[in-house]
């Protein structure tokens, strides 16, 4: 995983709630084998006026030109900001594979669904938690702002935009330290070996019925 | 100090509490599918890591798979019931080159690392929130995960069973651990007992009704009360199914006696001296009296009618006697607009009735509803119907080949196939539609899956999610009817 720096990035608002991993990326391209490559078929429904194929070469796709990442003031952006509750649904973590793939790199909600969530920090994607108001401060500045752009500190944990106060948001310690340091978190989990050994032998006298049945 | 189910679990299986507020869990059953474990397995191989402990692994490919079965194989038209007909033996064989590729690649993870398979065509093969408890591979007191948010299944019988990622899939297949911090509790109590008719499907709908599609964020539920008791550990397992379409990853309910018959004679549950001890260790699992939830909801189990979802959230539920609700009249100004959208989508209006609503397709199978309990309700309002006109395809994907084998020998394929349903071989199939079982556009489908998000069922689709009576009722009727109002004498 790259570490994650500050950046100062374009912002596309996304203005809907609840929105499930099913729109983020739909199941015909969970087909493949691989991590990368989803970044075309971000929001693959909404983006385009077909029905998308896996593989197939999107650059000559019908695209829904009222959709707000068609448009091209949004392009290049690396922070979406949208409502309540993204990320819903299936625990498909191609979605956050194709959020990156597309170039973002924060996402910023009201609030988050818990898997999604999770498996945005496991790729170095960071989702922020903002109240409902400063969303909807956020939503306007991309209406009356044309270049709308944010910067998007997780060292110190704040966004900053010109003219306005910096808003502060919340991160987990550890999280926050795998992300900055692009830290694996199976090679940290393996250090604590001994105390999983210790726990899994314990466990095997106390509920032996667990173990060694699947075979 | 009174504990929850939850904290129990938790307590359990806690490996190390770190200074930075997480801790690490033991988890004790991992099961496998096809599509979100490639990356991971290649992870491993890329780390030069192994597995850390194989058996606590278990493998079947279920989302790409066909559920068709080639000519030939299919039941006798007459045939008697007591003939136990083959399986699955002639399913189709894939075609879609890149499904055949993934579930290729599957078995070949599995023959790689020597986890055990139910491959295609074994007829322990299924849906992997089915055979797990079928058979006895996931326990009461166990924590359980799998590379899917409906893991929350197997809540039903009092363990930890929680979806993840395909990075967590990786995690847990090299760590046996995953690294968490602590959710809180949340209690939804269903007190006295359902109508006739009403089932445990609908009480999933009208609980995620109630709280909304976020409202058990950063819970775990634990679902109690009469009319819970009451239910089958099928319809316990419908309930916790959905806990994560309410928002949370993980729903749960106590260890009784309804638990522990279920799992006698299971494949890989514990038998002999091991059984009796293991009952005992599973009684435990309850919450103490006088237990704190963080928060608690109450519903009245007489109160609920059977449900039928109209938009394209699972909150989006209203009871099948009531009006389309309005988002005029909706106070909250991001969920009205959601609503609007929704309309546009499904093509309908508020203010009418569902029953004006003729489904296209009908859908009885997925995760949610596609055990034995299931097929019997749906075969119940079917027996000596017929499939309205009105309906181009009707559906039953068993959930596992073992399903699929009982519902035979009691005859009910040949009540489904009378009718004018297809019987198909078990898959997940159109619940999310990865294999060629889809919804056209604009089509509007009874379904019994679990998710009627846009495009979820194939592209433009509409779903409905109802339960397998209110299914087979509405391909019946040709429009969605109330159940109660329909229930076959024959």
């Amino acid at each position: 995983m790259n570490k994650f720096e500050s950046f100062d990035g374009l912002v596309a608002p996304l203005d809907r709630a609840n929105v499930d991993t099913d729109q983020i990326i739909p199941k015909q391209f969970l087909k493949s084998i691989k991590r990368t490559g989803f970044g075309p078929n971000l929001f693959d429904e909404w983006r385009y006026e077909d029905e998308g194929q896996p593989g197939q070469d999107c650059s000559n796709r019908p695209i829904n030109t009222d959709f707000i990442l068609n448009q091209p003031r949004y392009k290049g952006a690396e922070v979406l900001i949208t409502r309540r509750n993204f990320g819903c649904g299936s625990s498909r973590e191609h979605a956050p594979w194709s959020l990156l793939d597309f170039g973002f790199k924060a996402v910023i909600a009201p609030s988050f669904a818990d898997i999604f969530f999770n498996n945005c920090f496991k790729n170095g994607l960071l989702p922020i938690v903002l109240s409902e108001e400063n969303v909807e401060v956020l939503f306007q500045a991309t209406k009356s702002e044309e270049d709308f752009s944010l910067t998007v500190n997780l060292e110190g944990q704040v966004i900053s935009r010109k003219g306005a106060e910096d808003i502060p948001f919340e991160v987990d310690e550890f999280r926050k330290y795998c992300l900055i340091n692009g830290l694996d978190d199976i090679g940290l989990t393996l250090k604590d070996a001994d105390a999983i050994k210790a726990f899994e032998s314990q466990s095997r006298q106390q509920s032996p019925w667990m173990f060694d049945v699947i075979k | 100090m009174a504990k929850t189910l939850y904290d129990k679990l938790w307590q359990a299986h806690l490996v190390k509490e770190r200074d930075d507020g997480t801790a690490l869990i033991y988890i004790d059953r991992h099961l496998i599918h096809e599509v979100t474990s490639p990356q991971a397995f290649e992870g491993l191989r890329l780390a030069g890591r192994k597995p850390w402990r194989i058996d606590a692994n278990i493998a079947t490919p279920d989302h790409n798979v066909p559920t068709t079965i080639e000519a030939g194989d299919e039941p006798d038209s007459g045939g008697a019931s007591s003939v136990s007909k083959p399986a699955i033996s002639k399913r189709s064989e894939i075609t879609d080159p890149i499904s055949k590729i993934q579930v290729q690649t599957l078995d070949d993870n599995c023959e790689e690392f020597g986890i055990v398979e139910f491959k295609v065509n074994d007829t322990r093969q299924g849906i992997v929130h089915v055979i797990g408890p079928e058979q006895g591979a996931t326990l009461p007191g166990m924590t359980i995960v799998c590379g899917d948010s409906h893991t929350s299944t197997h809540g039903a019988y009092g363990s930890l069973a929680q979806g993840i990622g395909t990075s967590e899939v990786e995690h847990v297949l090299a760590t046996q651990c995953l690294i968490q911090k602590k959710m809180k509790n949340m209690l939804i109590k269903v007190d006295g007992k359902l109508q006739s008719g009403v089932t445990a499907k609908d009480v999933a709908l009208a609980i995620i009704g109630r709280i909304g599609t976020a409202g058990g964020t950063g819970h775990a539920i634990e679902f109690a009360g009469e009319a819970i008791e009451g239910l089958s550990m099928e319809g316990r397992m419908t309930l916790c199914n959905m806990a994560i379409e309410g928002g949370a990853r993980s729903g749960m309910i106590a260890v009784d006696d309804v638990t522990i018959d279920y799992f006698k004679g299971r494949s890989y549950a514990p038998k002999g001296d091991l059984w009796t001890q293991s009952v005992a260790a599973w009684r435990e699992f309850k919450s103490d009296e006088g237990a704190h939830f963080d928060k608690v909801i109450h519903l009245e189990g007489s109160g609920i009618a059977p449900q039928v979802s109209w938009g394209t959230s699972p909150e989006m539920v209203i009871g099948i006697d009531e009006l389309l609700p309005d988002p005029e009249t909706e106070s909250d100004p991001v969920k009205a607009d959601g609503m609007r959208r929704a309309y546009t989508y499904m093509g309908m209006e508020p203010g009418k009735k569902m029953s004006d609503v003729v489904p296209d397709r009908v859908f009885i199978g997925s995760c949610t509803n596609s055990r034995i309990e299931d097929l019997r309700a749906a075969a119940e309002i079917a027996k000596d119907q017929k499939v309205s006109d009105k309906v181009t395809q009707a559906m039953v994907v068993p959930g596992s080949g073992l399903v699929k084998k009982q519902a035979e020998e009691e005859g009910l394929d040949q009540v489904f196939i009378d009718a004018g349903f297809e019987w198909r071989a078990p898959g997940c199939s159109m619940c999310l539609a990865m294999n060629a079982d889809r919804l056209g556009e604009g089509e509007h489908c009874a379904s019994t899956s679990n998710r009627n998000f846009e495009g979820r069922q194939g592209y433009g689709g509409r779903t409905h999610l109802v339960s397998p009576a209110m299914a087979a009722a509405a391909a019946i009727a040709g429009h969605f009817v109330d159940v109660r109002e329909v229930a076959n004498d024959e």
